[in-house]
Parts: C-alpha cells; structure tokens; sequence
C-alpha cells in the first residue's frame, strides 16, 4: 500500500512538471511582448530594456522557466495588470467562492445520484428506467448555460421564487443562500445526470458477478444481496468517480458562474480571457490543474484503499 | 460537461475483445458484428438517437434547398416578427427567417462537431496506438504528456486556446480537435496493451511483418469499436463546446452562425418577450446531442456483449 502511494504521488508530480512546462509554452505562444502591453507604445527603448532586464526576460528560456517555477512555488503568481493585483491575491478572493458552488453541488449530487443510479439498475429496462434515463440524458446533454438560462426563466422571471443573480460580495453567501439556490442547482442537475448514469452502468457490472449468484444460491434474499453486496462494490467506482470528474466540474462552473454572475474564479477565468489579461489566465490554469492532479492522486488512493485488488493490478 | 472521464470510466464489462460468450459457444467473427447489431437495434433509445441524427442532418443540408430563405441581407422592416405562417419560427433582430437561420446555424454546429471529432480521433488512434505498441520509454514519456494536458480541464483549455488564436471555422475545429483527442489516445493505447500480445501478432511478428504493418492493419483495425464509441460522443461534445463558447463570446465571429451563437445572441432579447430566438436553438442542441449520446451509449453496449448474454 506504502509502495502503491509513493509511486502514485511520483507521478503526480511529473504530470505537476508536465503541466508547468505547457503553461510556459503557452506563455511564450501568447502574442504581443509583454514589456511593451505593460509600458505602453510610446515607452522609450532605455525603459523597455530596463524592464525587459528587471523581468528576466533576456535571459535563456530554461532559466524563464526556473525562474518561474520557483516563483510559482512561493506563491507569486505573477501579477495582473489589467486588474491592478497580484494574480494570487485575486485568486485567494476568488477560490472560497467557487469551492463554495462546487461543494454544494458535488454533495447534493452524490446524495441524490447514488440511489437513482441504484433504482435504474433495479429496473432494468422497466419504463420507469426509461424515463429516468431518458432524463439523465437530457440534462446531461444540455449545455450547462442553457440548463442555467431555463431554471431563471422558470424560478426568476416567471415564479419569481429566487433571484437571477448570485450573491455579490464577499460574505453574503451564507447570509443570501436564497441567491446560491439556482446556481447550486444548475450545476448540480449536470452532474448528478452524470453521477446516476454511472451509478446504474456500476451496479449493472457488479449484478453479473459470481459472488452475486453464489449468495443467491445460498439462499441470500434479493434485497440484501443489493444491499449488502452490489451496493457497496458498485460504489468503489463511484467514489473514485468524485476525485476524477472534478476537471468537468471546475469547467461547468465556469458557465455557471457566468450565467449567474457569481464572482468566482470561473468568472475570473472567463473575464480574463476576454479581456486578454494573460497573467490571470496562466495563475488560474495552474491552480485548477493542481486540484484535478491532486483530484485525480485522492481518488486513486481511495480506490486502492477501498479495493485491495487495484494494489496488486498496477 | 463532465466530458472528460465518461468514455474512459463507464465500467466494462468486458471489451471489444472479450466479445464472445462465455461458456464456450463459438461464434465466428461475422456473427459477432451481426450479434452486436442485434443487441444495438433492440434498443429504442439508440433507435431514436439515429431517428434523430438523421432528421437533423436532413434538416441542416437538405432543408434549405427545399424551405428558401434570405440570409445574407439585413431586412429591419421585418425584424423580431413573432412566428408565422410566412416566418414559421419568426424572424431575428436583423429580419433573417429563424427557421432558414436555424438551418444554416445547424449545419456549422455538425460540420465542426464531426471535423473535430474526426482530428480528435484521428490524433488519438495514432498517438495511443503508438505509444501501446512502443512501449518502454517510448510509451510512459508519451502517456505523461496525455496526463499532463488531461490535467488542464476541457474548457479551460478551450478558452485559453481561443484567447490566444482569434477564431474562425477552421482555426475552432483544431482548437476543438487538439485538446478532444486525449481521451482517445488513453482508450486505444489500453486496448493496444492488450492487443500487441495476442497471438496473431506475434504470428505477424514472425512471419516478419514490421510495427507499421502491425499497427495498420492489426491493433487499429481491432480498436475500431472503441473508436467509433468515443468518435459518437465527441460529437456531442464538441457541439456542446461549440454552443459554449459561442455563448462565453469565444466562438465564431460573425456572420457564420451556430446554435450556440443563435441561442446568445438570442438572449439578450429575451425580456422582450421573444421566445422564438432562443427556444429552437436550445431544442435543437440538446435533441442533436441527446441523440448522439444515446447512439453512443447503445453502441458500447452492443460492444459489451457479455453483460446482454445474461
């Protein structure tokens, strides 16, 4: 098990390189020069090399790198023009918020995913699985913006029950949970789409198991066979599920916080890309690639913990 | 938008190569393929799924020759007309025919959901397969490549790719198609494991057949299944992400249209009471998605006959 952990965390930190070296690129295929987008197009050439030297910038690409990396790791993130702030401090502002809508929404989709999952594989192929999957693909099928759109002219404009935007500042959240409700649910009926249809296909895979039938045959009744046996294998897959669909989540709630207006680092991500302020497009690419790493390393060692087997197959 | 995990992780109950029964009931090849259209055409949602691909495809490329509208010309006297018999969906703020527009928009949601789908694919068999087949090194340096960019969420890396490239049709497709393909690279360099160790290709490997010719004709030839799964959803996904970032302002400028670009622009008039700007484009995304979902989904199924044998 000790072995299994350090060898997954190894690699997490190669594909944590991996990502860093991309984000670089990706700094350097951006366009324009950025010693010219912070002076202006008049600066003088004595200015521009100036800052051209005070940043680093004429130095080896592999010492940019090294430079920025050790930057990165003591949490400088660069700093954002347009906005006037360090990128980390907008980030530190920004992060609860979302970690807020996508906790939220995760948990009630867990909660409601698991046992619609469990009924959909009971009733296999009854019309009652048909509607609820024919559902489950409908919501998942729906662009999240267009799901967000349909609850505010359902429950805002038309009801009147819950306002169309999310809470504004910063400690309203808990105090305006009325404003949280549309965009909790928006992400939450995408996911939980998801989270059910997976459910099912789970169950479906442990019902056809040999242990199933050998406890039938000793005279195990059905219910706890369902209970007892294929309820708690078929939710090994899904715990570990939670961990790996974090990416999908972080990017629906990219919409979602657009569609509502809800500051959070969706929202900054989004503004920053239209308004090319490329500092706070990178800052944010590397934080939500470090929660889908660290997502994806927490889920891989639940599944190990949860099922010994995984150990031995790897 | 969980994109990402779905065709990776659904579990499977046996792949495509573990297709026949169990219990030692022989089937020949053919009759496998023809046991897996059996098990696909039982089911009726896969059945509606195609239904609806091909009425949508009718509806986008044939419609217009039959159904004319003008949509090049900006008409203000006929502007936000409600619908009609002359303007069955009404008109647009510009005075185009929303039907005829919601054609012209459906056709660049399919043409660029199938071209990325097919970079994306494209991509995807050739590295996975490559790097299954080459193993060693070879295969873990470019495994942690797929990692790292998988570590990047999908619009995420969208959005950031349509920041720095200004976006036209073509350039969006590659967008699309470039960060799409590594869930199929991952697929088909798992199946590929399993594959270059069967006995046929060791019997190519004897007989003096080079890695090219094992991989052209042997291990891509066997993951076509897998192949056409996931090329089914990333169809769907791609004329979500579409829809997306024409919604977010990312997507196609002007005039070239597309649901998710009808549908936004759409909105902004929405409490003016006209709903017939933004209801068809939303049905159509989501009926044209739902259906390559279903379409998909009966495929893996069929795939997996193991768990119908029962």
């Amino acid at each position: 098990m000790f072995g299994y952990m350090i060898r997954r965390v190894g690699q997490a930190i190669i594909v944590l390189i991996g990502v860093t070296i991309i984000t670089f690129i990706l700094l350097h295929l951006l366009p324009g020069n950025p010693v010219r987008a912070i002076l202006g197009t008049r600066a003088s050439a004595i200015d521009i090399k100036q800052l051209t030297d005070q940043l680093g910038l004429n130095k080896p690409l592999y010492i940019q790198y090294f430079v920025w990396v050790s930057n990165l790791l003591h949490g400088n993130l660069g700093f954002s023009y347009k906005l006037d702030q360090p990128v980390a401090s907008l980030l530190a502002q920004r992060i609860p918020k979302t970690l807020f809508l996508v906790g939220a929404s995760l948990i009630l989709a867990v909660l409601l995913a698991v046992p619609l999952g469990m009924l959909q594989a009971v009733r296999r192929n009854k019309p009652d699985d048909y509607v609820l999957t024919g559902l489950s693909f409908i919501f998942y099928s729906m662009p999240s913006f267009w799901l967000g759109i349909l609850l505010i002219v359902v429950f805002s404009a038309t009801l009147g029950w819950f306002p169309s935007e999310a809470p504004q500042d910063q400690f309203s959240v808990f105090s305006q949970l009325n404003g949280m409700v549309l965009p909790v649910a928006t992400l939450t009926l995408v996911t939980l789409a998801f989270f059910s249809r997976y459910t099912r296909s789970s169950m479906l895979e442990q019902t056809i198991q040999d242990y199933v039938r050998t406890a039938r045959a000793k005279g195990v009744s059905r219910r706890a066979v369902l209970f007892r046996h294929v309820l708690r294998n078929a939710l090994i897959p899904v715990i570990t599920l939670l961990g790996l669909s974090l990416g999908g989540i972080l990017s629906g709630a990219v919409v979602t916080e657009d569609v509502f207006n809800y500051p959070g680092m969706g929202l900054l991500f989004y503004q920053a890309a239209v308004s090319d302020d490329f500092p706070v497009l990178l800052g944010v690419t590397v934080v939500v690639a470090l929660a889908t790493v660290l997502g994806n390393l927490i889920a891989d060692i639940l599944y190990a913990v949860t099922d010994p087997r995984i150990r031995y197959v790897s | 938008m969980i994109e990402d995990v779905r065709t990776e992780l659904m579990p499977v109950a046996g792949g495509v190569g573990t297709a026949m029964p169990e219990g030692g009931e022989g089937y020949s090849s053919g009759s496998v393929w023809r046991l897996i259209l059996a098990v696909f055409l039982e089911n009726r949602l896969a059945i509606v799924g195609l239904g609806l691909i091909v009425f949508m495809v009718l509806f986008c490329f044939v419609g217009p020759l039959v159904y004319h509208t003008q949509q090049v010309f900006n008409n203000p006297n006929i502007a936000n007309l409600p619908p009609s018999a002359h303007h069955p969906l009404g008109t647009d703020p510009v005075g185009y025919d929303m039907l005829g527009r919601l054609m012209l928009g459906g056709q660049s949601s399919l043409e660029i959901g199938f071209a990325a789908a097919l970079i994306a694919v494209g991509i995807g068999v050739i590295w996975g397969a490559t790097a299954g087949l080459a193993g060693g090194v070879v295969d873990a340096v470019m495994m942690r490549i797929v990692d790292a960019l998988l570590a990047i969420p999908f619009l995420f890396a969208l959005i950031l790719l349509g920041a720095i490239f200004t976006t036209s049709i073509p350039e969006l497709i590659i967008v699309i198609g470039l960060v799409a393909w590594l869930v199929p690279a991952r697929l088909v360099r798992g199946e590929t494991l399993s594959l270059r160790v069967r006995e046929y290709v060791q019997a190519v490997r004897v007989m003096g057949g080079g890695s090219g010719r094992v991989l052209l004709r042997h291990i891509i030839p066997n993951t076509v299944g897998t192949i056409v799964v996931n090329a089914t959803f990333q169809v769907a996904d791609a004329i979500i992400f579409v829809a997306t970032l024409s919604f977010l302002g990312i997507g196609v400028p002007p005039p070239a249209t597309n649901w998710g670009g009808e549908l936004s622009n759409g909105l902004s008039y929405f409490y003016d009471g006209y709903w017939w700007l933004i209801y068809p484009a939303g049905i159509a995304i989501v009926l044209t998605v739902v259906a390559f979902n279903f379409v998909g989904d009966a495929m893996r199924d069929a795939l997996e006959v193991r768990l119908q044998q029962r």
